[in-house]
């Protein structure tokens, strides 16, 4: 920043940054550019904050309590000014029920996410790195849990683990890892053989520090695009797991189990069942949206800046 | 294969069926080892089941010598990888146990219930095909226009949506309020002692009798849940379609057709399309397992009495041997659909053949 005529702009996109710090700022902002550019990916970000925002402050934000209601005034009501989107057979307050399930979907999809995407990291940048039969043996596992069924196989292991939103979650995050491995290993071999990997080497690295610091990383942005274009998926399959009573039990106010007691008034009282679902359509169309912005910004390869 | 010009013909001839041996080799062991795998994990679920299956067969009450000689009976006292092998041996030859819940081999249950889930699935994957492939075209045609905004945002939604909601929608605007389709089920129970199943497809079947009420009822039950596993192949074909278009494209043949005076019309659909199918043909397979899973969901709500409404019912019954059974069915036909759409890329496609 020694030059003072220099705008702001230019400082960040200047083809000789002066400094670590300023490459870097100046990197985000390009990738953030293009990023905004993207209307689509723009809306399915705004999506995803308001979620966060929705699951953060949800005593403030809801107007009833999502678990006790009035049973004796309030039951199967049409939406109002006093219940916005209506109430359900128990008298609660359907949109209080939706912003306190918000935190249910968060829970779900950030601890698939910590369970699966580290598991398919350490299989695929190993198998990649090691190569050998070690590569061999990893990538057969992989591609053997990759032609599973993921949606049958998740209910047959919560069948025999027991119904349960920790159940569901384990379930889920044992069957979403194996894309995850097949990136990380496409990674990992593109820069097995680089300049920066043998210098480490050189320098007495172990292969474990050369796996966990040199390579891992890099591994990571591509990671973070995958798994957020999986999140609608892993939202279906949990509430999908919900609708069949084998996820979050009742009275906790999971969207896809709000789906299922909702059925029964189907034909009368369709708001029971119609608002949990269009929440989850809007939050998965929501990660949809944003990966594929994502994808696209993070991209480098499609031209630098 | 620079060296096999210099070479001679027969041994050319040799090293080609080398290959292909060690081709079908690798074929061979890619299928067994996964289909062990899918063996191996439902082997683990049926293990780590709360229920002692024991107890659930002698009830909690029996003394504990009956316990212990049942235990034996079952193989259960056995080390792992012999009970392992067992069950691997018992599945192969087609016994899954015994449905607590229906009291039938769980393999006769499957057999009754699994072509109306095939039924389903095909006609979900005609419909899918049929409009996701023009789609998908238009798309690439008019790359950036509002038809390929339009079409995309049709796909993303389909990979948005819960399934099961939908359908739920689904019945009640268009048979609850409109009335334009049937509800519920397979066949109106009108039919249920003159229509005589044959093969199981009851569409088929209902062609073969000759009995056109009964079709056109079929027909009307049929339509909606199938339309509803069509928009989600639909979503998937299309996006598929568009990426493999806009790759054909911007070949220089399609230039080549351009300079030569081709129509459009004709360089579309006749030249890009036809070099697009090859792939298009594994998406679609890949569409196809993709409904048989999603299957499960439906057949839920449509109370559709194929293998998902079987499993779903076994899984509310704790009746591990019938969830378990249907879940090998369903990987089983997934494993064979992968396997057999990357088999059907490499004979379709004559630059992945073995030179």
């Amino acid at each position: 920043m020694s030059d003072t005529t220099m705008t702001r702009r230019e400082w960040l996109l200047t083809d000789r940054p002066q400094s670590r710090l300023q490459a870097r700022l100046g990197r985000a902002y390009v990738t953030w550019r293009r990023f905004t550019a993207n209307r689509l990916a723009a809306i399915g970000l705004g999506i995803i904050l308001l979620l966060l925002f929705v699951a953060a402050f949800a005593p403030l934000l809801a107007p009833h309590s999502p678990y006790i209601g009035d049973l004796k005034n309030a039951r199967l009501l049409p939406a109002s000014s006093t219940y916005w989107l209506g109430t359900d057979d128990q008298g609660r307050d359907i949109l209080s029920r939706l912003i306190y399930g918000s935190r249910l979907t968060l829970q779900v999809i950030v601890l698939v996410a910590i369970i699966a995407a580290p598991i398919g990291l350490l299989v695929g940048t190993a198998a990649g790195y090691a190569g050998g039969w070690i590569d061999a043996v990893l990538m057969r596992i992989t591609d053997i849990f990759l032609a599973f069924p993921k949606l049958v196989l998740a209910l047959a292991f919560v069948a025999a683990l027991g119904p349960g939103i920790e159940n569901a979650i384990i379930a889920i995050a044992l069957t979403s890892w194996p894309p995850y491995a097949r990136i990380a290993r496409a990674e990992t071999l593109t820069v097995r053989n680089s300049d920066y990997i043998a210098a480490v080497k050189l320098m007495g690295a172990s292969p474990m520090r050369i796996v966990l610091r040199h390579i891992m990383p890099l591994c990571i942005s591509s990671l973070i695009v995958r798994v957020t274009l999986d999140m609608a998926g892993i939202i279906l399959t949990a509430a999908g797991l919900g609708f069949l009573g084998l996820g979050a039990q009742p009275p906790l106010p999971e969207w896809g189990a709000m789906i299922a007691s909702g059925r029964r008034f189907i034909l009368d009282q369709w708001w029971v069942a119609a608002a949990p679902g269009a929440a989850i359509l809007i939050v998965s169309l929501g990660f949809n949206l944003l990966g594929d912005g994502l994808r696209d910004a993070l991209d480098t390869r499609s031209g630098g800046q | 294969m620079s060296t096999a010009d210099t070479q001679t013909p027969a041994r050319r001839a040799d090293r080609r069926a080398s290959a292909t041996l060690k081709a079908i080799a690798s074929f061979v062991v890619i299928v067994a080892t996964t289909y062990l795998g899918l063996l191996a994990v439902t082997f683990f679920i049926g293990r780590v089941v709360p229920i002692d299956p024991v107890l659930a067969i002698v009830g909690d009450r029996a003394p504990a010598h009956v316990v212990e000689r049942t235990r034996e009976e079952m193989g259960f006292n056995l080390p792992y990888y012999q009970q392992f092998y067992l069950y691997v041996k018992g599945v192969l030859s087609g016994d899954f146990g015994t449905s607590v819940l229906t009291t039938n081999p769980v393999m006769a249950d499957i057999r009754r219930v699994f072509p109306a889930t095939m039924e389903l699935a095909t006609v979900g994957t005609i419909i899918g095909a049929a409009l996701g492939i023009p789609l998908g075209v238009l798309a690439a045609v008019k790359r950036g226009s509002l038809a390929d905004q339009i079409v995309r945002i049709i796909g993303l939604i389909g990979y948005s949506v819960p399934i099961f909601w939908l359908g739920l929608l689904a019945l009640l605007v268009f048979y609850a309020r409109l009335g334009w389709t049937a509800g519920p089920g397979r066949i109106d129970v009108v039919f249920e002692y003159t229509f005589t199943p044959i093969t199981g497809f009851y569409l088929l079947d209902a062609v073969l009798n000759r009995d056109w009420a009964a079709f056109k009822d079929i027909f009307a039950h049929i339509i909606l849940p199938a339309s509803l596993l069509g928009y989600f192949s639909l979503a998937y074909i299309s996006r598929m379609t568009r990426s493999f278009m806009l790759n054909e494209l911007s070949q220089e043949y399609i230039v080549a057709a351009r300079a030569k005076g081709l129509s459009e019309r004709r360089i579309i659909w006749g030249h890009a399309l036809r070099n697009a199918a090859v792939p298009l043909v594994t998406v679609i397979a890949l569409s196809y397992a993709g409904l048989l899973e999603g299957s499960v969901l439906t057949e839920t709500v449509f109370a559709w009495p194929g293998l998902g409404l079987y499993i779903t019912n076994s899984l509310q019954n704790a009746d591990m041997n019938a969830v378990l059974g249907g879940t090998i069915v369903i990987g089983s036909v997934f494993i064979a659909l992968n396997l057999l759409s990357d088999l059907l890329y490499r004979l379709l496609d004559p630059r992945t053949r073995i030179r």
